[in-house]
């Protein structure tokens, strides 16, 4: 174990910071610009995974287990989200023969 | 002790299960199945009182069935109160009541809702019984509305009739402004003592002492609920509308037992009206003038249920003027005997608007004594019993009230006198128009079943007999009923008669002479009358007057009923017209507009929903941090 957090900390910790705020940002704009479904459901685990980045870096420069508690937990909740999500895509396949977003417009009013 | 739980647990209860049963099951029975349960559970009911009775020992005892209220150091028990008075009342309220319920099967049986009724008249007597048993006034105020409740249900009975929808609306509302007074004095009670239990609150009025103004406010505001319940000035108009009802009913409830709940709350109550002379002085004028009231108007009346009706209204007058002077075991003794023949009288009136097919109007009676024989005679018998003609029950007990009121108030006993020629007059021309002269109507009479004749037959004897309950000392007699009350009502202890025996004889002497020249005059006027009159239009002013009940519906009308509707139109012209409905339509309006104008936001394009809500998280995000 202290050889991760060693390991760790070899990267300064600003690393991390704009590694993570690269991958947040890369999120966003995949999910905002991106037509295809499955596109999209990619990059909400990008933004979720680089907080999970950026709170194990936390952890292991200031020594606190309690942002590995949220790590687990953010895992757990993508985990059944991207099922939930993949299962969306699936039906949309099957009935909107297509995975595009705008076919979704429909969902107004 | 356990057996004493039993059974009288089992008073109210047996009645309970047959309102339970006959009312579940009303499409399945048969109306003779019906019937017979439902005197069955009151007979039984009955038979428990009766065995309860025979083995009291002379005390008061409290049957504690569970805790019902208890909040904070308030506690409210669901109990009994087994003591001589409540013993007597469940024991001619329920022997009453099983001849009755036996009755009705005999009147009700082509009715199609038969069993209804009888689930109706079963909860009434286990609403009546919760009444006289509680052992304090909360359980009481159960069976008070329940029996109000009855009322209103059974009066309404046929409700396909709106005017007998109106009566039964009309006792009930009237009954409530009576409850208004009974809640206001159980809260006052509860304020003062601490406890709604009948023996705790007897034994704490005592250090009030006499004539305290917060005993005389709890008396008259219980009296005023005793002036809805029993049918007294002010609230009386009620009674009469009643008789809407079938004539079982009427028998029953509006004549021998709901009505005389309001005595029987006085003379539960008896130490604090002997605490506050006030309201005892109220009680007797108020019950002075309904006797003269119900009598002169009863004279008058052509239907043979209203005559009963206001003479019901009247009796029931001398019984509140009795316990007004504090005659409580000859009000209580008045009350068992006006049960018995009263009862019969309207189970006689039901039996003749049986035997000519549902008419009512004894002008369209007579001679019918030869056709109706079981009925002749015993509607014979009751009407000498009410009328006070000795040996019958109702010499005594009158003349026990009419000799406690003219000790202290010879001007009262004068006035209930005049009542009483005048109920012997309006009970002799029922008696003449209805069985004597020549039949006047085009109905073919007949007698009714034994079933219907048999309670009469009984309830005859009773009337004749009932006298020996109380015998006054001057004719040797004890004065058991006295001595039986006297172990559960205080006031009673009060009671003595301080006229001498020669006095007693020539009062008695009086008002027997005074009834049977009553008698005598409806005699001449109806006795042999064979010839069908019309509705006289010339009737002279107060004959009119006293006809339409002294005007007293229409002066309600003009002093209540036409402001509160003056008032009531114009709360709804201004407060609902111009307040509450542009208020409720305008925020529905606006909601509809906003919203109509929000949901074009809604485009459906996925995208733009991320990019608002990723917007929304930075904008919360930066007040976050402006904030911190």
């Amino acid at each position: 174990m202290e050889d991760v957090v060693t390991a760790i900390r070899v990267v300064p910790l600003g690393h991390y910071f704009v590694l993570s705020f690269l991958l947040f940002g890369i999120g966003v704009a995949g999910a905002l610009l991106r037509r295809n479904i499955l596109i999209i459901i990619m990059c909400l685990e990008l933004m979720l995974n680089s907080v999970n980045l950026l709170l194990v870096a936390l952890s292991a420069w200031y020594g606190d287990a309690g942002a590995q508690v949220m790590v687990f937990f953010i895992m757990l909740v993508a985990a059944a989200e991207v099922t939930v999500g993949l299962a969306i895509l699936v039906q949309l396949k099957r009935n909107a023969e297509g995975v595009d977003i705008n076919q979704l417009n429909r969902l107004k009013w | 002790m356990v057996r004493m739980d039993l059974l009288a647990t089992l008073v109210p209860a047996l009645p309970l299960l047959g309102t339970l049963v006959t009312g579940f099951g009303r499409r399945k029975l048969s109306a003779y199945a019906a019937g017979g349960l439902a005197s069955a559970m009151v007979g039984l009911s009955f038979v428990c009182s009766l065995v309860l009775f025979l083995g009291h020992d002379g005390g008061t005892h409290i049957v504690h069935l569970f805790n019902w209220i208890t909040v904070a150091d308030m506690n409210i028990p669901f109990a009994f109160q087994i003591d001589a008075l409540s013993l007597w009342m469940m024991l001619f309220v329920t022997g009453v009541a099983t001849l009755i319920h036996i009755y009705s099967i005999g009147y009700m049986h082509d009715d199609p809702r038969v069993a209804t009724f009888f689930a109706q008249l079963n909860l009434f007597t286990f609403a009546m019984m919760l009444l006289v048993m509680g052992s304090n006034f909360l359980v009481t105020f159960i069976g008070w509305e329940g029996v109000g409740l009855c009322s209103y249900l059974l009066i309404g009975f046929w409700y396909t009739n709106p005017g007998y929808n109106y009566a039964g609306r009309k006792a009930f509302v009237m009954n409530r402004i009576g409850d208004v007074g009974m809640v206001l004095a159980m809260t006052l009670m509860f304020l003062q003592f601490g406890t709604l239990e009948y023996a705790q609150i007897m034994d704490k009025a005592g250090s009030f002492g006499a004539g305290n103004p917060i005993l005389v406010m709890c008396t008259l505001l219980l009296f005023l609920g005793a002036t809805g319940k029993s049918a007294q000035i002010p609230l009386l108009t009620w009674l009469p509308d009643a008789m809407a009802g079938p004539t079982p009913v009427s028998a029953l409830i509006h004549a021998a037992t709901m009505v005389t709940a309001g005595v029987f709350l006085v003379v539960r109550s008896s130490v604090l009206y002997e605490l506050a002379p006030y309201t005892q002085e109220v009680v007797l004028w108020i019950g002075v003038a309904t006797a003269l009231f119900g009598a002169t108007v009863g004279l008058f009346q052509n239907d043979i249920k209203k005559v009963l009706a206001y003479s019901t209204v009247s009796q029931l007058g001398y019984m509140f003027a009795a316990v007004g002077v504090g005659a409580y075991s000859a009000g209580m003794f008045h009350v068992t005997t006006h049960a018995f023949f009263k009862a019969l009288l309207f189970l006689g009136a039901g039996s003749v608007i049986h035997a000519l097919g549902g008419e009512q109007d004894i002008r369209r009676m007579g001679g019918l004594r030869n056709k109706t024989k079981t009925t002749y005679i015993t509607f014979l018998v009751a009407t000498l019993a009410i009328a006070g003609i000795p040996p019958l029950s109702g010499f005594f007990s009158k003349d026990g009230i009419l000799a406690g009121t003219f000790e202290g108030h010879p001007v009262a006993w004068a006035i209930l006198v005049l009542a009483a020629v005048f109920t012997s007059v309006y009970m002799f021309r029922l008696l003449f128009l209805t069985f004597f002269g020549t039949y006047r109507g085009t109905a073919s009479p007949h007698e009714s079943p034994r079933v219907m004749t048999i309670p009469l037959v009984i309830l005859a004897v009773l009337s004749a007999i009932g006298g020996v309950l109380n015998i006054p000392h001057v004719f040797g007699g004890n004065e058991w009923m006295k001595q039986h009350l006297m172990t559960a009502v205080d006031g009673v202890l009060n009671e003595h008669l301080s006229i001498t025996a020669g006095t007693e004889f020539t009062l008695m002497g009086i008002t027997l002479v005074l009834v049977l020249l009553g008698a005598w005059y409806a005699w001449k006027l109806y006795g042999g009358k064979t010839t069908l009159d019309g509705e006289p239009d010339d009737m002279p002013f107060l004959k009119r007057l006293i006809a339409r009940k002294w005007m007293l519906d229409e002066l309600y009308a003009y002093l209540v009923e036409r402001p509160f509707g003056w008032l009531s139109r114009h709360f709804f012209s201004i407060g609902e017209d111009k307040l509450a409905v542009p208020l409720t339509a305008g925020v529905g309006e606006t909601s509809y507009r906003f919203g109509d104008w929000l949901r074009k936001i809604h485009t459906g394009n996925t995208s733009l929903y991320l990019f608002a809500m990723m917007l929304g998280v930075v904008v919360l995000l930066l007040i976050t941090w402006m904030g911190a």
